[in-house]
């Protein structure tokens, strides 16, 4: 099969392709239903606040205004994670930054909604507002922010701490050891589209569209909090305006439209402001790093310890995850023998921080490849060349126990180098090329909330009509209906457009955990290629008793036919035989974390690895630094459409450009700094360089017919290497994101004044870690997972 | 439609010659070109993303120049001709643009695509044979998040050549 492979590894333009270059695909805010009526949110105005009293009445009074709630009527908390069950629909006691939820207001028209919460009148006793991660780290003035959440005098969230291996040994054996502070600035997701959601309800039946990437997170949602049981509330995915990680938690407007439409009897709808998108967030920790490495001369690492501390923001989000994620993957791109990684992240009185592209790994991955870079230059060795001795080896397992499998980290940099003629570049002052690389999951190997269910359930139905696939799957725009029409096409010798796809509508398809992680093609595909393999198992078998064969090898499938007959006279055989035929496929990731607690963050069923050159032209007079090309290479394992994974891989190094060079998001007083487009800076057509992807082939042996990831590994290598490259070119480091022309300006006047030559963060903050959990590395070699692997463990795994 | 707001919306009767049909509305004057698009006219293939005039997203073309509908009033651009993205393709047939963005996957999420594929289609009808410079800075005030505007360089690009042979 895999020999003569059919649609798998052709370029497929997308299935909604053409509805969306004509205007026909139906995002949330362009559905319009009959009676609609349109709400708007009010938001706080104070970081930090008690709310003393909130009065409606000068807002119902208003013509027009049809239904007003505030937090009474939505009581019941809720959050992504089980662990953090902190946020409400609508605030009734306290806001945590400007933007929380207050007060919501259905109405005739938006611009009355709009009319009716400022009618609202809200009185605040102002608290102290949190800023900072020092400050978090503080006692609290007035109360921490989770005041009743959290427990603690300060306003530390979650804090994590692990050695694996002997520390102090790996250290001693080291002929050097250095140490350096880096600071990863907060930013924002930024989509096109700004969120929204669409409700009605009828018949006692509650239907919510939304532009959200996972259907099922939000289905959890509206049933704990509406207390209504799930089989009672249908969440359908709209055509999806972007999301990168920002519409991956439930949120307060789609919680409001479900409850005003409840009430009113009316379908609802609600549709953020761009500003109110700012203040949504879920983006980039703003991070500081702490990283003290021990080489020896000949560069090869010996004992790495990393601290890392993130600013959350009020809420919880993602965060117990975030903060694992920026120590966790280090260890599979570079051999470690012995890691202590120790991990805070703060609250404070700002947007809540969450999963951007890539997930609380851009901020260690920045961190680890220019402190590798420094210690290179320090031992005289070339960056790459230390980079590469240090590589981990396919089918290994690392310090912290995370498995890997196909990697070609290895080969990427050898394709990255070789385009770019890295080696042989001009060495000119200004101009300058950084290499840098990185890996990425396919898919969390652990369920976000603690269950024994598959991760992703595909079914499949032929009649005599032909074939369909539902999966839970959303398709945000990466094209993943695409590659599951792919999958089914393969295994029934059909093309891809012959398969019709039901996706993300939670009345219809089976239960998959969403569009993020950049788990889909993994978990999703391997639920699609068992169910396409069962249902052509059926209808090969039916063939053959009509051809009257007995051996089903010699039914041949392909190019529309099984055995002498058409697909659809195939399916009529099928379904006179059995009825209408329907397959399911389903996938859950081994277990593969480690006999320690905490260890099911990190664990993914297959890693994609990158290598990234930029090339630059950096300006010593005025600090302007511009990209003038960055060559990628990806190892996806296998690409099963190169078109859509070159646009995956082209929109990461974008993003990546656009967090290393000019997205920041910064407060004052708990107000957004540049809550626009205009202002928050994203790169332009102008400004986006040409972009060179060479794509690598692993052929994982788990992945669906070999592949892995896309969507989000190719971001991590680019940030790390545009400031390597402004080093090459000018001899200076900045150690912090973006690298703006000031601080480039910064740097050449400290190295002027015979400073270090550079610019970033002075210190790391005094943080009181625990003290770490121990634990034992496994043997490199030992790849055992699941079963066989936790029946080794001494004690019970947990996670 | 009765609104709650206090004080008079001053009404006015509007002709517009939208993709080459003639609409009358009778409008409130503050509204906007895309408000009325998308509200009024169910056209909603034209997309918002600031509503403030600074991401390119509403893009519609006014007598085949690119303008920001949400900063246009209905009022403004009577008797002019108003293409939206609606009125791009010639039938079933697409226009070249919108064919080379579909096959390329210039197009991930598509929000941003009807306003790119419309300052694009101004772009080839003033300029069959742009430079890649050229498309970079008619399109600078399109935000695309999703494809790095790789992909879109390169359909705009196959479009001009397929139109320049057709």
């Amino acid at each position: 099969m895999t020999a003569d492979l059919g649609s798998i590894g052709r370029s497929f333009a997308k299935l909604d392709g053409s509805a969306k270059v004509r205007g026909q695909a139906i995002y949330a805010d362009d559905i319009a239903l009959p009676r609609m009526l349109h709400c708007r949110i009010l938001r706080a105005q104070a970081p930090h606040a008690r709310i003393l009293s909130v009065d409606t009445s000068a807002a119902r009074r208003i013509p027009g205004v049809v239904a007003v709630l505030t937090g009474r009527d939505l009581p019941i908390r809720f959050g992504i994670l089980p662990v953090s069950q902190d946020e409400a629909a609508l605030e009734e006691h306290k806001v945590r930054y400007v933007g929380d939820p207050v007060a919501a207001v259905a109405a005739v028209d938006e611009e009355t909604a709009a009319a009716a919460c400022e009618a609202i009148k809200v009185e605040y006793q102002l608290l102290e507002p949190v800023m900072t991660i020092d400050e978090a780290l503080r006692e609290a003035a007035d109360e921490p922010i989770q005041e009743a959440f959290s427990k603690r005098a300060d306003n530390i969230h979650r804090m994590v701490s692990y050695e694996f291996g002997d520390l102090a040994a790996g250290f001693a054996a080291a002929d050097l050891v250095r140490e350096d502070v880096f600071f990863f600035q907060g930013n924002t997701h930024l989509p096109m589209e700004q969120h929204s959601a669409v409700a009605t309800y009828v018949d006692d039946r509650l239907t919510l569209w939304s532009s959200t990437q996972v259907v099922h997170y939000v289905h959890r949602a509206l049933s704990r909090v509406l207390e209504l049981p799930m089989s009672r509330i249908r969440v359908i995915g709209a055509a999806h305006g972007g999301g990168f990680g920002g519409k991956t938690d439930p949120f307060a407007h789609e919680i409001v439209v479900a409850r005003l439409a409840m009430l009113t009897g009316r379908p609802v709808k609600c549709t953020l402001t761009r500003e109110e998108v700012f203040y949504a967030h879920r983006g980039r920790h703003p991070t500081l790093m702490w990283y003290r490495t021990g080489v020896r001369r000949d560069g090869r690492i010996t004992a790495m310890h990393l601290r890392t501390a993130l600013d959350g923001g009020a809420y919880g989000s993602y965060g117990a995850a975030s903060v694992f994620y920026t120590g966790t993957l280090q260890t599979v791109t570079y051999d470690i023998p012995a890691y202590k990684f120790e991990g805070v992240r703060v609250y404070t009185n700002k947007p809540p921080c969450g999963p951007k592209r890539g997930h609380g790994t851009p901020q260690g991955r920045f961190g680890i490849e220019l402190h590798l870079e420094k210690i290179a230059h320090e031992l005289g060795i070339d960056p790459v060349e230390l980079k590469r001795r240090n590589f981990v080896k396919p089918f290994s397992r690392a310090v912290n126990w995370l498995r890997v499998t196909s990697c070609g980290l290895e080969e990427c940099t050898a394709k990255v180098l070789e385009a770019s003629g890295y080696a042989a570049r001009p060495r000119t002052v200004g101009h300058g090329m950084g290499f840098a690389i990185s890996s990425y999951m396919s898919g969390a190997g652990t369920a976000i909330y603690w269950n024994d269910m598959p991760h992703s359930e595909v079914q499949i139905k032929v009649d005599r009509t032909g074939a369909t696939l539902y999966c839970g799957a959303m398709d945000i725009g990466q094209g993943s209906d695409m590659v599951l029409a792919q999958v089914a096409a393969e295994e029934l010798g059909l093309e891809p457009r012959d398969i019709r796809l039901v996706t993300a509508d939670t009345d219809l398809t089976p239960v998959d955990l969403g569009s993020y992680s950049s788990r889909v093609t993994f978990m999703a595909g391997n639920a699609a290629l068992e169910a396409a393999r069962k249902m052509r198992s059926l209808i090969v078998t039916a063939v053959a008793e009509k051809m009257g064969v007995a051996d089903l090898e010699e039914i041949d499938v392909g190019g529309g036919r099984i055995g002498e007959f058409s697909f659809e006279e195939a399916c009529v055989i099928a379904t006179t035989k059995l009825g209408a035929l329907s397959t399911t496929g389903s996938y859950k990731p081994p277990r593969i974390g480690g006999p320690f607690k905490g260890s099911g963050v990190g664990p993914s069923p297959a890693y994609s690895y990158s290598a990234a050159v930029v090339e630059v032209e950096a300006d010593a007079r005025t600090g302007l630094v511009t990209v003038l090309k960055v060559w990628i290479a990806h190892d996806i394992g296998r690409s099963i459409n190169p078109l859509l994974v070159t646009g995956q891989v082209e929109g990461g190094v974008y993003m990546g450009l656009g967090e290393a060079l000019m997205e920041e998001q910064e407060f004052r007083k708990g107000l957004h700094k540049w809550p626009s487009m205009l202002e928050y800076k994203s790169p332009t057509f102008l400004d986006t360089p040409p972009i060179e992807t060479i794509l690598v082939e692993t052929i994982d042996p788990e992945g669906p017919y070999g592949a892995k990831e896309a969507g989000q590994g190719p971001l991590l290598p680019v940030i790390p290497a545009v400031n390597a490259a402004v080093f090459d070119a000018l001899g200076v480091w900045v150690d912090e994101t973006p690298i703006t022309p000031e601080k480039v300006l910064r740097a050449l006047q400290a190295k002027a004044k015979g400073n270090p030559p550079r610019h970033g963060p002075k210190g790391f903050p005094a943080v009181p870690y625990p003290d770490p959990i121990r634990v034992e590395p496994p043997r490199a070699d030992d790849l055992r997972v699941g079963a066989e692997l936790e029946a080794a463990f001494a004690q019970a795994p947990q996670d | 439609m009765p609104s709650g707001l206090d004080r008079d919306v001053q009404k006015a009767v509007v002709r517009l010659r939208l993709n080459g049909e003639e609409v009358e509305l009778l409008l409130p004057v503050h509204k906007t070109l895309l408000e009325v698009l998308r509200e009024d006219l169910a056209l909603t293939g034209t997309k918002h993303g600031c509503e403030l005039g600074e991401c390119g997203t509403c893009t519609v073309l006014i007598d085949g120049s690119p303008q920001l509908s949400c900063l246009v009033l209905p009022l403004q651009v009577e008797g002019r001709a108003i293409t939206t993205i609606e009125g791009m393709a010639a039938g079933a047939v697409d226009h070249p643009l919108q064919a080379a963005f579909t096959e390329l996957a210039a197009a991930q999420c598509g929000y941003c695509t009807p306003g790119i594929l419309l300052a694009a289609k101004s772009l080839l009808d003033s300029s069959p044979s742009p430079t890649r410079q050229e498309i970079q800075e008619a399109l600078a005030g399109n935000l695309c998040r999703c494809t790095g505007y790789a992909k879109i360089l390169e359909a705009v690009e196959l479009a001009a050549a397929r139109m320049a042979t057709a």
